[in-house]
């Protein structure tokens, strides 16, 4: 009992922590004084001074642009990655495979952004391609590395679904790819929309792969925030680091509200399967599934 | 012709991430290893080709100069040293943080539960480098921090935490204390808490079981804990660059001022290679664990 209460103890002073630095950033965001420590009342004017900071807000597009690209290609990257370390039980290289979706995750990022730039030099050598390092240099770097959470993030869904619904679906006659789409696919919607989400997040982020991979003209939002602050604190990137703070808490909290709904939803139908006949059969199963996707795919 | 078709569906989702990661994950490795064995060169790109094609043979030189520079020079070997050390260090401070507060999680209230994981979790999905910013206002030398503890009259004068190690470990600690903690609830939360019944229907005490059944059960959400701080850290770039101050040697600072700063490619890879290579064995150790995780067998 007394270890109990000092692990929630430490739970509490843990999270005090971890909130604390980040609400003091939010209010001194709306101070009015320009030496940051001093407090001189609130205000709003360092919000209103970023719309007219166009180097600023160019970056801020920038970044915005790689995360969304970021966020599609590593969902399809690392949904693929997911499913064959779930589905595919045996291929000549998988081991090498399982490794190469896993390491990304820990791998230092200083170590990651050289050895990707080194690559990029020498392909531009070689090939001709890419001629110039930008925005294109910075989505593969951002891609390959988000696509790695996404496999861990959606590979934990896929192991959970129930396998005889697809094999049954298999039995059926249908096509690997078509119950991929219309059965696997509608089952791990949620996790892919988490992926995305993080993904996003985590471009939006990333300072140090950028810097490596970036070219002339493609300066993104941390880049711009790092120089800025390498000489100490500046209430115009209080503001800004206070808007970030919000879009992502905002997207973080959407995809775990979306995740948590879809799989309360999901019990609930189970649930009510069972009670109406006992045990559900493939064919209910299967058929509910039907009706949830739209008619026209079926022809 | 279906079995076909099938087969070549099977090889495209293998394939695609597969050629992906090896083009943009290893390959870019080799090149690495390829370059430490160049010389800088005052050129595009900077630095001097290894294969060259001369007399109609194929003529090799390596380059084992930038090793011996790194190993002769105090400055890299005490930065080695440094990041490991802080590395090991603020692992140490997760793990001691983190284990008590996965454990309150992971018996909480379900319902509860959800809502613990969501506010640890929302932190890593959080830009890291505004994270660490926001560090710099609080321990800055005229910061909050200094002013509280200026204002109850604790100290007379303004400590130095800003820019010294002390500030470096805070940062760290802050940044992946998450990391610790998900993958330790993740496992705490499927122990059997019968077993721990029955050791106390046994006789034995709360803190008895919890070291000899708890702490052994979890142990590879230990593994999986640490090493998903301990790698990173050791090549950490951002917290010592803002936190740090000129003491604080950090190899990933180092690699970076020899990249950006003095523009030696040579040196930069090299550096990146020794630190990969004092990073294989956990790598190694968190890629088994994870790829036993991702296949559900743990």
């Amino acid at each position: 009992m007394k270890r109990y209460s000092f692990s929630n103890l430490i739970l509490v002073l843990g999270l005090l922590f971890i909130y604390l630095p980040m609400v003091i950033l939010v209010i001194y965001s709306f101070n009015a004084s320009r030496l940051v420590t001093v407090w001189g009342g609130w205000s709003l004017k360092w919000y209103a001074g970023l719309l007219d900071n166009s180097q600023l807000m160019g970056a801020v597009m920038r970044s915005l642009e790689v995360a969304f690209y970021t966020a599609i290609a590593a969902v399809a990257l690392g949904t693929m990655a997911a499913f064959v370390l779930t589905r595919i039980p045996q291929f000549r290289g998988r081991t090498l495979f399982g490794g190469l979706v896993t390491a990304p995750l820990v791998m230092p990022e200083v170590i990651t952004g050289l050895s990707l730039l080194l690559l990029f030099v020498a392909m531009a050598q070689l090939i001709g391609w890419p001629a110039q390092r930008g925005l294109t240099t910075i989505w593969i770097a951002h891609t390959t590395f988000c696509s790695a959470y996404v496999a861990v993030v959606v590979s934990a869904r896929l192991r959970e679904l129930d396998l005889s619904i697809e094999e049954a679906a298999m039995d059926l006659g249908a096509r690997p790819w078509k119950v991929f789409f219309l059965i696997t696919m509608p089952m791990i919607a949620p996790s892919l929309a988490a992926g995305g989400m993080l993904s996003f997040a985590l471009s939006l982020d990333d300072l140090v792969l950028a810097s490596f991979v970036s070219g002339p003209g493609s300066t993104t939002l941390p880049m711009e925030i790092f120089s800025a602050v390498r000489l100490g604190v500046k209430p115009e990137i209080n503001a800004v680091a206070s808007l970030i703070l919000l879009v992502v808490s905002l997207a973080t909290f959407l995809a775990w509200f979306i995740t948590r709904r879809a799989d309360k939803r999901r019990a609930r139908a189970m649930q009510q399967a069972l009670d109406d006949t006992g045990t559900p059969t493939f064919r209910q199963v299967i058929d509910s599934r039907k009706a949830m996707t739209p008619p026209s795919t079926h022809s | 012709m279906n079995r076909l078709r099938m087969n070549n569906g099977r090889r495209l989702v293998i394939g695609v991430p597969f050629v992906w990661l090896m083009l943009f994950f290893l390959l870019p490795f080799v090149i690495v290893l390829k370059i430490s064995f160049a010389e800088a060169d005052v050129a595009i790109p900077p630095y001097t080709e290894i294969f060259s094609y001369a007399e109609q043979q194929l003529q090799v030189v390596i380059n084992l100069g930038n090793y011996i520079f790194l190993s002769e020079d105090q400055l890299y070997l005490a930065a080695y040293a440094g990041s490991l050390k802080i590395a090991f260090v603020s692992t140490l401070l997760c793990l001691l943080i983190g284990y008590p507060m996965a454990y309150a999680i992971a018996r909480a209230r379900k319902d509860l539960q959800t809502v613990l994981l969501l506010l640890i979790m929302m932190p890593t999905w959080t830009a890291i480098l505004i994270r660490v910013y926001a560090w710099m206002g609080i321990l800055s030398s005229n910061g909050i921090l200094n002013g509280l503890l200026q204002g109850l009259g604790l100290i007379d004068a303004p400590l130095q935490i800003l820019n010294t190690d002390t500030a470096v470990y805070i940062g760290v600690v802050y940044s992946y204390l998450p990391f610790m903690i998900l993958p330790l609830y993740a496992n705490l939360v499927k122990h059997d808490l019968s077993l721990l019944e029955a050791a106390s229907d046994l006789g034995a005490r709360n803190l008895s079981s919890f070291w000899k059944i708890t702490v052994p059960l979890s142990k590879n959400g230990i593994i999986a804990g640490c090493m998903l701080v301990f790698i990173p850290v050791v090549g950490e770039f951002v917290i010592p660059e803002l936190l740090g101050g000129p003491e604080t040697l950090m190899i990933g600072k180092v690699l970076w001022q020899e990249f950006f700063n003095n523009r030696d490619w040579p040196v930069a890879a090299a550096l990146a290679v020794v630190m990969l290579a004092l990073l294989l064995v956990p790598i190694i150790l968190f890629n088994r664990n994870q790829a036993r995780a991702l296949e559900g067998k743990l």
